[in-house]
């Protein structure tokens, strides 16, 4: 167990750097995908056609390429940068934005397949009373729509969650240069080469911890909010 | 079909492996002749051990280990390169997977413990690769400020950090192919790690890059071998060897020539 009392401390560290990886990831994933969701779905042409373009390129990428490209590309060649003066957090939040952009074409899917299960005559009933579009999605259409895919959705983060280990592709690490926990997995597993399995248990522990809970409060919400027709 | 002569393929070498182990020491020597020798190398390390993109091996490990296996009696179509990455090296030698390891493998106490080492055969040290035309990073210690590359999970950037400049960023990735990439854009400003290894990213492309060339820790490469190898001595007179009739020099110019990078005196083979 040396290598709990050696490493313990790091593995935390590098563990709380993937939970906010996901965490900000989330949120903003979120926040993207309504908006996606609501271009399109909306009535104005033009909306539905970025809505779709947005969808289809980012939702058939690799997500190592849309990593690589916000450092290479964006970073790099187009001097976007987040932190001019410290490399770690324009690190960390170009590793945001790719996870951000990345999910959030699934969310809005999730999102637009939850739209279909919403009664059709609601949304009329809701024209019919004069409620513009917006209000139409924002206070009928939408609330409904999510009830219906909060697992789904729990899926979603789920896989968000594990994909911050592509954010080692750019090397996003914490002030004090921990990786996150897939390379600090391979830090660990190149200084002890003798004790890979042990290693592999520990963070596949790791991960189930911070995913688990996302599946468990999705059960538990989806009956608790679910839509009763 | 396929999937049959695979099946065989992968039984017969299991087979092999299997028989080659339980021979154990003592049918070494004769070996020569019929059998394959597996030879552990990078792939992935240009100018050192490097696989092309037509399947032949090209480096400076390389061409030492053919000399190697050469000597010990083997013709150069069985010599067989296997991956080794720094991970599964020792793994690869005590369960047979290969029968010598030529990887950028330095000699260490913790190492003498699990497998058996010839050589060495080339003494590497930390070093700093900087983009040609930097003047203002000499060495070490002249790194605060500056923005410093290395692969994920590697030491020697940490060293730096701890022990020569501790205003240096990090920054970690994959390979180091990424590292010489954003070093050519001017993003980055440094790289370190062995002098060998920044030498083979330097002669991929002459003149855009120079090595600091003021090492500061001493890498031991040797040949590793599974413990208790009979071939140890053999090795050690090969290397020997190979520092007189020139074909030490000759694997390196070959390789590294053009890196900038000076061939140092060869190292005193240690017979632990």
């Amino acid at each position: 167990m040396d290598l709990i009392s050696e490493s313990g401390s790091a593995i935390l560290t590098s563990f709380g750097l993937t939970l906010r990886l996901a965490f900000f990831s989330g949120i903003f994933s979120l926040l993207l995908g309504v908006v996606l969701a609501t271009f399109r779905v909306s009535p104005v042409p033009v909306l539905r056609w970025v809505g779709a373009a947005v969808v289809y390129t980012l939702r058939n990428t690799p997500l190592t390429l849309v990593m690589f490209f916000t450092l290479f590309g964006l970073s790099y060649q187009l001097g976007v940068s987040f932190d001019k003066e410290l490399l770690y957090r324009n690190n960390f939040w170009l590793a945001v934005l790719a996870l951000s952009v990345y999910t959030s074409t699934f969310v809005c899917e999730v999102l637009r397949s939850g739209i279909n299960t919403v009664p059709l005559g609601q949304a009329e009933a809701a024209r019919a009373i004069g409620l513009t579009f917006t209000q139409n999605l924002r206070l009928i259409v939408l609330p409904q729509a999510l009830r219906s895919v909060i697992n789904p959705l729990a899926s979603v983060l789920i896989a968000m969650t594990k994909n911050t280990t592509v954010a080692v592709t750019i090397g996003v690490t914490t002030a004090t240069f921990v990786n996150e926990a897939s390379g600090q997995m391979k830090a660990l597993m190149e200084r002890n080469s003798d004790q890979i399995l042990l290693i592999f248990i520990i963070f596949a522990a790791g991960f189930m911890i911070l995913t688990l809970p996302i599946g468990f409060i999705a059960g538990w919400a989806s009956k608790r909010f679910a839509v009763i027709r | 079909m396929k999937f049959k002569k695979i099946a065989a393929a992968v039984g017969a070498l299991a087979l092999a492996g299997s028989l080659a182990a339980c021979g154990g020491g003592d049918d070494t020597g004769s070996d020569a002749g019929g059998d394959k020798i597996k030879i552990g190398i990078k792939f992935d390390q240009p100018g050192l051990g490097f696989k092309e993109a037509d399947g032949s091996y090209s480096g400076f490990d390389v061409d030492m280990a053919t000399y190697i296996a050469e000597g010990l009696g083997y013709e150069e179509d069985q010599i067989e390169f296997v991956e080794a990455v720094s991970a599964n090296r020792e793994t690869f030698l005590k369960d047979g997977t290969v029968d010598m390891i030529l990887a950028t493998y330095s000699i260490t106490d913790e190492r003498k413990a699990e497998v058996d080492f010839a050589g060495p055969y080339y003494v590497a040290g930390q070093d700093i690769l900087v983009a040609a035309d930097n003047t203002d990073i000499t060495g070490p210690k002249t790194l605060d400020g500056k923005k410093l590359c290395s692969v994920t999970g590697s030491t020697p950037a940490e060293n730096i950090k701890e022990n020569y400049s501790k205003g240096v960023q990090l920054q970690e990735f994959d390979t180091y192919s990424k590292c010489i990439t954003a070093i050519e854009g001017g993003q980055l400003d440094a790289m370190t790690t062995d002098d060998i290894i920044l030498a083979g990213y330097a002669q991929q492309d002459p003149g855009k890059f120079k090595i600091v060339g003021a090492p500061f820790s001493e890498e031991n490469y040797g040949v590793g071998l599974p413990k208790g190898s009979e071939d140890r001595d053999k090795i050690n007179d090969l290397i020997e060897q190979s520092f007189e009739d020139g074909a030490w020099e000759k694997a390196f110019n070959d390789n590294l020539g053009e890196s900038g990078y000076e061939l140092p005196e060869p190292p005193t083979v240690d017979r632990y």
